[in-house]
């Protein structure tokens, strides 16, 4: 038996009243609820999630079409994963949202992921870069990238494309550094490459002086030295140290995972990235149809000299994922339909063909090796190979805690 | 009245000390989509009331107090973890033991010095501690930490409720209630009084021969344990924990907490959670983009009208316009 009191009877009211106005609301629009850093250190890349999203909403305006949706945003605040999943909680719980998206920080996706579950409630994660996150719960589907993708195939692009047999390595010593590392060296020997040295560079917390790493990298006489840094000024750091030690005049080839020269920082890393190799999902360069609309119409919409970069097109892509999953549902989400329309599902995205891995719900994409060129005063990517279709290499090979 | 007389009455419970136990509890019924939230203000309330009994009656100025939130959040997650075990109730208790060792350990070093000294040397514990946690990923998870930590049913009846919050919510609070009455009774006492004695003047402690060293680390280590019991709770309502746990922004968090609602008046940990997380969660919804501006706004005009926090402000009306006090 249930005891009747004036605060039961007031909350059941107000229960009664919410759920009426949720049931008037879902009848026509599905609520897509968005957990993104709008706030603090991560408030860049928050920005430009959402410029992608909007993006895609303007070029693309019939993509939701006969049905409508309502995009609910919230502040995951300082990457730590608390505020994420409180953010979610309140979405699920208030809101009642059909999907949930965004997910800049690996910690926001990892603490949310027993919500995802609980609530059955598919999300689709638009960056959250760490391997195992899909592993996490069966709702989760990811339009980014994992650390794997870009490390596996610089391994395999070093040898095919830029025809090297001997590699150093030179990381910045924390999770994505090892992971980066990992990912690298296995596809580097499975393609019949060597790798010769590792070298740790220190932590992510302080740019170190890079000359010792370097010069034990350079009489080692690789064909290229692989080199994972976080963007940013360890970037800048290591171009210095590596036009200084005069290494290009060597023989020495400068290669690396593509966020260190990701788009919007391009300009601002000066002479020294000439002939900087990288591999990455997507650089502002690509030339393809839809990479040169969404590229002109972000320079309309946000000024010329913005650019959208890779977190911007994976955000375009997220709300792409999300229209095929309400267009084929026809407007009523049910979780495990709208998991199963993401599996296989593919798309030609401004990166260029992407898919939905049926079996890891992970994406399945390629990636570009680019060099870079100056070209009219500019910096930018030249592409000079790519390796197609890669998987997340990392769940493939069932590495460490990739297995499932 | 005569002083002894008034002394003796302070520390007997209040008719009005209930009220903020029973809004609690309608809360519960009143909200039942906002317990998330809610457990993460209980959990936040205990943490600065643990940072209250050093900082506001010991007078230990200390940036390092998410140390020991910490250190209680990763033994409970790294038991659940590694050993299997999960029950809520004795994870408490170890979260607290381990907390409260570190206390202690550390406590006996820093409390050597004072001031500034003390300031970066908390901090620096704070610091040593959340490297530790990053580097020994192989237990601790390092940067990406330990999702999906379960755990049992609290006295083997109530499990956790992962999508609503309700069990955590409740036994946030009665654990918030059992801790409280320990630091009210605490505070209340002649220790507490010394305590007290230590923060306004420390050389006539010494000089009346008061052992102010061993109160400080003993203050100090019983901190350490409370803070170390909000950090359990706050990983076993949310069943992860990571390196966030420890950063300074914790620390420096919960300081701003209790200095808003008010510090050394035990109910300042109450105020000042509430009103800072409520402000800070109202305007982060109405305006994704722009929230801290609001907040920053609104501890601006604290911070320059009411000196003492909001308790203080409403201890100020009510000397100008009471009058009397009972």
């Amino acid at each position: 038996m249930k005891k009747w009191t004036p605060a039961s009877a007031l909350a059941a009211a107000a229960f009664t009243a919410c759920s009426l106005l949720a049931a008037g609301a879902t009848a026509q629009t599905v609520k897509v609820g968005v957990v993104l850093p709008y706030t603090g250190v991560g408030a860049e890349f928050g920005q430009q999630a959402d410029r992608g999203m909007q993006m895609f909403m303007k070029l693309n305006p019939k993509a939701f079409d006969p049905y409508k949706i309502e995009i609910i945003k919230r502040d995951s605040k300082s990457p730590s994963g608390a505020d994420a999943k409180i953010a979610v909680q309140e979405l699920v719980a208030q809101e009642k949202v059909d999907i949930l998206t965004g997910f800049t920080y690996s910690p926001d996706a990892i603490a949310s992921a027993a919500l995802f579950t609980e609530a059955k409630k598919p999300a689709v994660i638009m960056n959250a870069g760490t391997a195992w996150i899909t592993n996490l719960s069966p709702m989760i589907s990811r339009v980014s990238f994992s650390m794997w993708h870009a490390g596996y195939a610089l391994g395999e692009a070093a040898v095919k494309i830029v025809k090297a047999k001997t590699a150093v390595i030179g990381y910045t010593d924390f999770p994505p550094g090892k992971d980066s590392l990992d990912a690298f060296k296995r596809g580097f020997e499975a393609n019949g490459g060597k790798v010769i040295d590792e070298i740790p560079m220190g932590g992510a917390g302080q740019v170190p002086d890079f000359t010792p790493f370097f010069q034990r990298a350079k009489d080692k006489k690789p064909d290229v030295f692989f080199v994972f840094v976080p963007a940013g000024d360890h970037a800048l750091g290591v171009l210095k140290t590596y036009g200084a030690l005069g290494m290009r005049a060597a023989g020495i080839k400068l290669i690396g995972p593509g966020d260190i020269t990701q788009d919007i920082k391009l300009q601002a890393m000066g002479d020294n990235a000439v002939g900087l190799i990288t591999i990455h999902h997507y650089n502002a360069d690509l030339d393809n149809p839809a990479n040169k609309r969404l590229v002109a119409a972000w320079k309309k919409e946000y000024g010329p000299n913005s650019t959208p970069d890779f977190m911007g097109v994976q955000a375009y892509d997220g709300m792409a994922a999300i229209a095929h999953v309400v267009t084929t549902l026809k407007g009523k989400i049910d979780p495990d339909a709208a998991i199963n329309a993401l599996r296989g599902w593919k798309y030609d995205s401004p990166r260029g063909p992407i898919s939905i891995d049926p079996r890891t719900r992970d994406i399945v994409m390629n990636e570009y090796l680019s060099e870079l060129v100056k070209k009219d005063g500019r910096l930018v990517q030249k592409n000079i190979g790519v390796i197609t279709a890669v998987k997340d290499m990392c769940k493939e090979l069932a590495e460490g805690r990739c297995k499932q | 009245m005569n002083a002894p007389m008034e002394l003796a009455r302070r520390h007997r419970l209040q008719w009005w000390e209930a009220l903020p136990w029973i809004a609690a509890l309608a809360c519960f019924f009143a909200f039942p989509n906002y317990l998330a939230f809610g457990t993460q203000v209980l959990v936040t309330i205990l943490f600065a009331l643990s940072l209250d009994l050093v900082l506001g009656y010991a007078g230990i100025v200390t940036l390092g107090h998410a140390a020991f939130f910490g250190a209680g959040a990763y033994t409970v997650g790294m038991m659940a973890m590694h050993w299997g075990w999960n029950e809520p109730l004795s994870g408490l208790l170890a979260a607290a033991l381990v907390a409260g060792a570190i206390g202690l350990a550390s406590g006996l070093v820093l409390l050597r010095t004072q001031g500034l000294a003390l300031l970066m040397l908390t901090l620096c514990t704070m610091a040593l501690l959340e490297q530790a946690a990053n580097m020994g990923a192989e237990w601790t998870g390092g940067f990406d930490g330990m999702p999906g930590l379960s755990f049992g049913k609290i006295f083997g009846l109530f499990g956790f409720d992962v999508l609503y919050y309700k069990s955590q919510y409740l036994y946030a609070l009665a654990t918030l209630l059992i801790c409280f009455l320990a630091v009210r009774t605490l505070v209340y006492s002649s220790f507490g009084q010394s305590l007290t004695g230590i923060r306004e003047n420390l050389l006539r402690m010494h000089a009346v021969g008061a052992p102010v060293r061993a109160r400080q680390v003993i203050a100090y280590t019983i901190s350490a344990a409370l803070a170390g019991v909000a950090g359990a709770l706050f990983a076993q309502a949310n069943g992860y924990v990571n390196l966030a746990v420890l950063g300074l922004e914790r620390s420096a968090g919960v300081l701003i907490v209790l200095i808003l609602g008010g510090y050394g008046r035990l109910y300042g940990a109450f105020v000042g959670a509430i009103a800072y997380m409520l402000l800070e969660h109202l305007l982060a919804k109405a305006y994704p983009t722009a929230w801290q501006l609001g907040l920053g706004v609104t501890l601006i005009v604290v911070a320059l009208f009411a000196r003492n926090g909001v308790i203080g402000m409403f201890d100020a009306l009510r000397r100008r316009f009471g009058g009397t006090r009972t």
